[in-house]
């Protein structure tokens, strides 16, 4: 618990910055030191389960580092080609071009509606960059001593970092005060990447525990059964890489390149296939076939996404994710200074922020039932190229197609985002806001939106009207963890039914949802004057001569 | 010409009867449920008992074709227009005044011309046309990938809800029907014992009085 909490204090103070979800803070002094079950027993990662090294008898790690560069030099002196494989991959780059549509994304240059663009806020940011030191545009992309190889190995629970700038004093002092890294001891105690260390980024993606993507929360570092069948930390206590396949460090299963439908399910008999879908370990026919329920269960495989139904809610596990975000509320101050507002009480007992003014307003929801749509895989974004008609609204961050029709199209649940944030009026595009900095153009301590999106834009050559707005957009987040026990996934009847889950899908006939209202009447009218026919004739015969016997 | 009780349906028919009439009030019931017109089951639970129920019956209909074909008893259903006006004509009018029923049950014709014509149609226009759109369903997932699937699975939907309403109906009547002429009782009797009142030739009850006298009372 001890280790655990020191981390997520780190992950509190650093990612959510000026505004902390969980209060009051707790501090590690305060907590006891109780081992949880993810400590006692070795997360499972899959395949690549090691053993055959002791780092801490490595010669080149038995010294006190002076910085997180000296470590990966050491790192890499045994691990040679490390640096040039993960140079490639996402965490470091934080480009991605789609080969299909040839969009430019990646988390260093997308809009998302939450905090809207890490671009230009590098200094805050890129605290989740897996490197090192990267605040402007000057950072070295091909020094394989900035990688940081700590903050996904870090064994012992202690590793933090801190954003790569100060930014506006207002914010810079949350992050005094920390206990001094032991880079020496740490080093010594690497590990596979656990839950803890994936989560300290991908927990706290859009500013806090679970804000983003609904289902993923600080609720999976020790969950129970109920809340994720595979990462159940007394069960099968799967660490993220046991799904998210690694090869050279680059990892399976990524929201730009969606596997809708997997197709080859487990591959030939000890192949290795490099997806992250449930059928590359269930299988295409996942449903043992003992009924006739099993049997059609596996015949929805074609058409409904595994986690369609057995993620039959998310959010859960008392961590809230925040649905709505209105940054037209933003910079209200009080006596000239910012403050913050409690208006949330989650599961978990924790409190959230409802208003805070350098965010504006949220809404928090839990135990959420998803969205669903046909989903063939392919993202499209709204990114700061793209110009939209603002008479549209909301635009769609990331819009998507699918249909029945369509080959790799099945039903997918979603996270859906709604989200009122700041845009450039003249021109119809998103904007890049200067969130973060030393300087005073910087929104979170001027609250000067209009100098911030200037600023923002200029520093990249970017065309802005001078005259912002507040646009409303949606995002759309695919769910697929928070993988509930096979009790708990969906009954038919949830679909199957005239007000269902399904009540809005399009594109297909749904047995007990779908009639035709006409064969209905037509039906019901036929039966009907049949039966009154019978009591016509009845009656007549009962009050006519009488009959024959 | 007399009339004596005679084996007019035999065991497998009275079995074919009564388990046909179980299954179709089964399927009835969880078909209409599954279409949404009530609640009585979990959806899962009537879809198993209607595949199950569906099954068994398709298995009882080729016993049943078997055995009609192999047993001459199809020719009880051919359709015949001799007699026919008579018996609608009695059951529009001649019912109400008094009438005798025209028909009278021989031992190759054990159904009057309309009713042959009713359940000729039952087994060759309505049951098909239940069982054929029943499986199209059950492996929808076989051609799923079709063009237009989900438009050919609606097809398949309204024929077979629509069979089912006309099953429905027909079954209203022919239970009716049993409360025409002789008492309820009396009409059911016959499916029950086998053994019904029918006009036999003298050469018909010589017959049976020597060769089949099980099949004589």
């Amino acid at each position: 618990m001890f280790i655990t909490t020191t981390r997520l204090v780190a992950v509190g103070l650093m990612l959510v910055a000026c505004s902390s979800s969980a209060s009051p803070h707790t501090t590690p002094q305060e907590t006891t030191a109780q081992d949880t079950p993810s400590q006692q027993r070795p997360q499972r990662s899959g395949p690549l389960t090691g053993g055959t090294a002791d780092h801490a008898k490595f010669e080149v790690l038995q010294q006190a580092f002076e910085s997180g560069p000296e470590v990966t030099e050491a790192c890499l002196s045994c691990h040679t080609e490390t640096g040039e494989h993960f140079m490639r991959n996402v965490h470091w780059t934080w480009d991605y071009v789609d080969p299909d549509t040839g969009q430019q994304l990646g988390k260093r240059h997308l809009i998302n509606n939450f905090c809207t663009n890490a671009r230009g806020n590098e200094g805050m940011c890129a605290q989740c960059h897996a490197g090192y030191g990267w605040k402007d545009e000057d950072f070295d992309f091909t020094d394989e001593t900035r990688i940081d190889c700590l903050v996904c190995h870090d064994g012992t629970g202690t590793y933090y970092k801190t954003p790569n700038n100060e930014g506006h004093s207002a914010c810079s002092v949350m992050f005094e005060d920390m206990a001094p890294l032991d880079l020496g001891e740490i080093a010594r105690n690497v590990a596979l990447p656990s839950r803890e260390n994936c989560g300290t980024c991908h927990f706290n993606g859009g500013g806090g525990d679970n804000v983003k993507h609904g289902d993923l929360s600080t609720a999976l570092i020790d969950p129970p059964h109920d809340l994720d069948v595979h990462m159940d930390a007394a069960g099968l206590n799967f660490s993220c890489t046991a799904c998210h396949i690694t090869k050279q460090h680059v990892w399976a299963g990524s929201r730009y390149k969606v596997v809708s439908r997997d197709t080859e399910g487990t591959g030939q008999p000890g192949e290795r296939r490099d997806v992250a879908t449930c059928e590359s370990c269930h299988g295409l026919s996942p449903h043992p076939i003992d009924s006739i329920r099993a049997f059609k269960l596996n015949d929805h495989v074609s058409s409904v996404a595994c986690q369609t139904c057995h993620i039959p809610e998310f959010a859960r596990g008392g961590v809230a994710t925040i649905t709505d975000w209105d940054w037209r509320t933003a910079g209200r101050t009080r006596d000239g200074e910012g403050y913050h507002e409690h208006g949330y009480t989650q599961g978990n007992g924790e409190h959230r922020y409802t208003y805070k003014s350098i965010k504006g307003d949220f809404v928090y929801d839990e135990d959420i039932v998803p969205e669903y749509a046909w989903f063939d895989g392919q993202m499209h974004y709204t990114t700061i190229d793209t110009k939209f008609d603002d008479s549209q609204q909301p635009i769609e961050i990331n819009g998507f197609d699918g249909s029945r029709e369509d080959a790799d199209s099945r039903i997918w649940p979603f996270k859906r985002m709604r989200t009122w944030m700041p845009y450039d009026a003249g021109n119809a595009t998103l904007v890049y806001t200067h969130l973060w900095g030393v300087d005073d153009a910087a929104y979170w301590g001027n609250y000067d939106m209009g100098r911030a999106i200037a600023r923002g834009m200029a520093d990249f050559g970017l065309d802005y009207s001078g005259e912002f707005g507040f646009v409303e957009t949606l995002s759309w987040w695919p769910i697929t963890h928070m993988v509930a026990p096979k009790e708990d996934a969906l009954a038919c009847r949830d679909c199957h039914a005239a007000e269902g889950r399904l009540a809005g899908l399009e594109g297909v006939y749904l047995p007990g949802r779908d009639h035709s209202r006409w064969l209905d009447i037509i039906g019901i009218i036929a039966v009907g004057a049949t039966l009154l026919g019978i009591l016509i004739h009845a009656l007549i015969r009962l009050f006519s001569k009488g009959e024959q016997h | 010409m007399a009339m004596r009780k005679v084996l007019i349906f035999g065991r497998f028919e009275r079995f074919w009867h009564w388990s046909q009439m179980a299954l179709i009030v089964i399927l009835m019931l969880t078909g209409f449920g599954l279409h949404g017109f009530h609640d009585l089951f979990d959806f899962e639970v009537a879809v198993t008992i209607h595949m199950y129920a569906a099954s068994a019956l398709l298995i009882l209909w080729m016993f049943s074709v078997f055995w009609l074909f192999t047993t001459e008893t199809w020719r009880h259903f051919l359709p015949t227009g001799h007699g026919l006006w008579q018996v609608l004509r009695f059951y529009s009018f001649g019912i109400f005044r008094g009438e005798r029923h025209p028909y009278r049950k021989a031992f190759w014709r054990k159904h009057n011309p309309l009713q042959a014509l009713a359940y000729l149609m039952l087994k060759v226009v309505l049951f098909p046309l239940i069982w054929v759109t029943g499986l199209l369903y059950i492996f929808y997932f076989l051609w799923r990938d079709i063009p237009h699937a989900t438009g050919w699975l609606e097809a398949v939907a309204m024929i077979h809800t629509g069979a089912a309403f006309a099953i429905l109906a027909f079954a209203f009547i022919h239970v009716y029907m049993l409360t025409t002429g002789h008492s309820f009782r009396e009409h059911v009797t016959p499916m029950i014992t086998g053994f019904d009142l029918v006009e036999l030739t003298p050469e018909e009850e010589a017959y049976l009085e020597k060769d089949q006298p099980a099949m004589i009372r």
